[in-house]
């Protein structure tokens, strides 16, 4: 290779990894920042890098699963409550888990359901209690036909976050 | 593969080879889209969460993937451009930009329309949308260096530096929401080992994904051919040629 190309070549090489290396650090730095949403458990005990917990009365969004039998309607608003404990897979609820309250007062997703994945906008007040003003439906990445699906939960006891109707 | 590879570096050589690959490629995605879409938007099984709204799925991810490959195929082609001093290397970048822009604009807009019904909402700052918008952004700062400067070799110069420095913004896209908790989904396709689709449903997504694929490639080589032609106006071959096309036309 002639010296003026194995020049070019070499600065826009350590140009390149320039600025790979200060985005990589840019986005380490803001990591906690770019996460969209707390987990249950992290509001119970702090972020899991750093260790850095919401405060009372702080606007947040909470993300996790929601736990089965714990959905309670207003029998004549929409108020609704419903615990959330934190997203895993496969998908598990035990009772010594973690899981945060969120108060809603609206009109719900389709993907609503027990053991759907939601992500909550709201305060947080005390006794871990969220009071949402908005509430969106995460799905996974799985795509399979109902058959499959009915069956897969036959076999295993569930899969995804639709699992337990 | 350098003395097979030379000629090509002679724009009249990859004017000529474009044309000749262009009818194959369209041939080919007109009849893979034509198989795919209607096999994926009618016969394909519906999502057993999602229903039918999950259809969108067989348009956003193509759409998705092929705006991000067509960037590093863009910022690859920049940076052999800018090495090695390719002429028509700013030809291609300047082909493949709005391209590249109109599939990560239809990525996005789809995506809006599938995260109303499902998610609840059309937009949401999380990491993989805003890094997609990124990703339009540079496409457009790709596009406008193109058209800024008078001097056209100066100008695939600086859009080819840009191409270069936004391909950092690539892997974050495909790596958002493996990073960082979002509300996007994680991905599908990339996925091995688990089922994360169905076969039946994975079949019509490949030959949309090829599809798509063979149509971009069909519109890369038409606007390529224009580029070379605009930049290379002045040439005996370009005037040659534009003479036997008005002297075909007259002859009807």
């Amino acid at each position: 290779m002639n010296p003026r190309r194995k020049k070019r070549l070499t600065i826009i090489t350590s140009v390149i990894s320039g600025v790979a290396i200060v985005a990589g650090l840019v986005l380490y730095a803001l990591s906690q920042n770019i996460d969209l949403f707390y987990m249950p458990s992290e509001v119970h005990s702090g972020k899991q890098d750093t260790g850095v917990k919401a405060q009372v009365g702080q606007r947040l969004r909470i993300g996790g699963l929601v736990v089965p039998g714990s959905i309670e309607r207003d029998a004549d608003s929409l108020k609704v409550s419903f615990k959330l404990a934190d997203m895993k897979t496969p998908i598990s609820f035990s009772d010594d888990e973690p899981t945060v309250t969120v108060k809603y007062d609206g009109i719900l997703p389709d993907l609503f359901r027990e053991g759907q994945g939601i992500v909550a906008n709201g305060t947080l007040t005390n006794g871990n209690i969220i009071n949402a003003s908005e509430v969106l439906a995460k799905h996974d990445e799985n795509y399979m036909p109902k058959e499959l699906a009915d069956s897969a939960k036959e076999k295993h006891g569930g899969g995804g976050y639709g699992s337990g109707k | 593969m350098w003395k097979w590879l030379h000629p090509y570096a002679n724009p009249e050589t990859s004017y000529q080879l474009a044309g000749r690959l262009q009818p194959w490629f369209t041939g080919l995605s007109a009849v893979l889209l034509l198989i795919g879409l209607v096999w994926a938007l009618a016969f394909a099984p519906a999502d057993y969460q999602q229903g039918d709204s999950f259809r969108i799925f067989y348009i956003h991810v193509p759409a998705a993937i092929l705006s991000m490959g067509l960037y590093t195929s863009m910022a690859i082609i920049a940076f052999t451009g800018l090495v090695w001093q390719l002429k028509l290397a700013d030809a291609s970048t300047a082909a493949l930009a709005p391209i590249g822009a109109v599939f990560t604009a239809i990525a996005l807009f789809t995506g809006a329309a599938w995260g109303k019904p499902m998610w609840g909402t059309w937009w949401i700052w999380d990491a993989r949308l805003t890094s997609e918008l990124i990703l339009l952004f540079l496409y457009l700062g790709v596009i406008a260096l193109h058209n800024a400067f008078e001097d056209k070799a100066l100008a695939g110069k600086a859009a080819g530096i840009l191409a270069i420095v936004g391909v950092v913004n690539v892997p974050i896209i495909h790596y958002s929401v493996e990073w960082w908790n979002t509300l996007h989904q994680g991905a599908t396709v990339t996925k091995f080992g688990r089922p994360a689709m169905a076969p039946e449903m994975y079949w019509p997504f490949l030959l949309c994904l090829f599809g798509f694929a063979f149509m971009t490639a069909a519109i890369v080589c038409m606007r390529f051919r224009t580029e070379v032609l605009a930049r290379n106006a002045m040439r005996p071959w370009v005037r040659a040629l534009a003479l036997q096309a008005s002297e075909s036309q007259e002859a009807k």
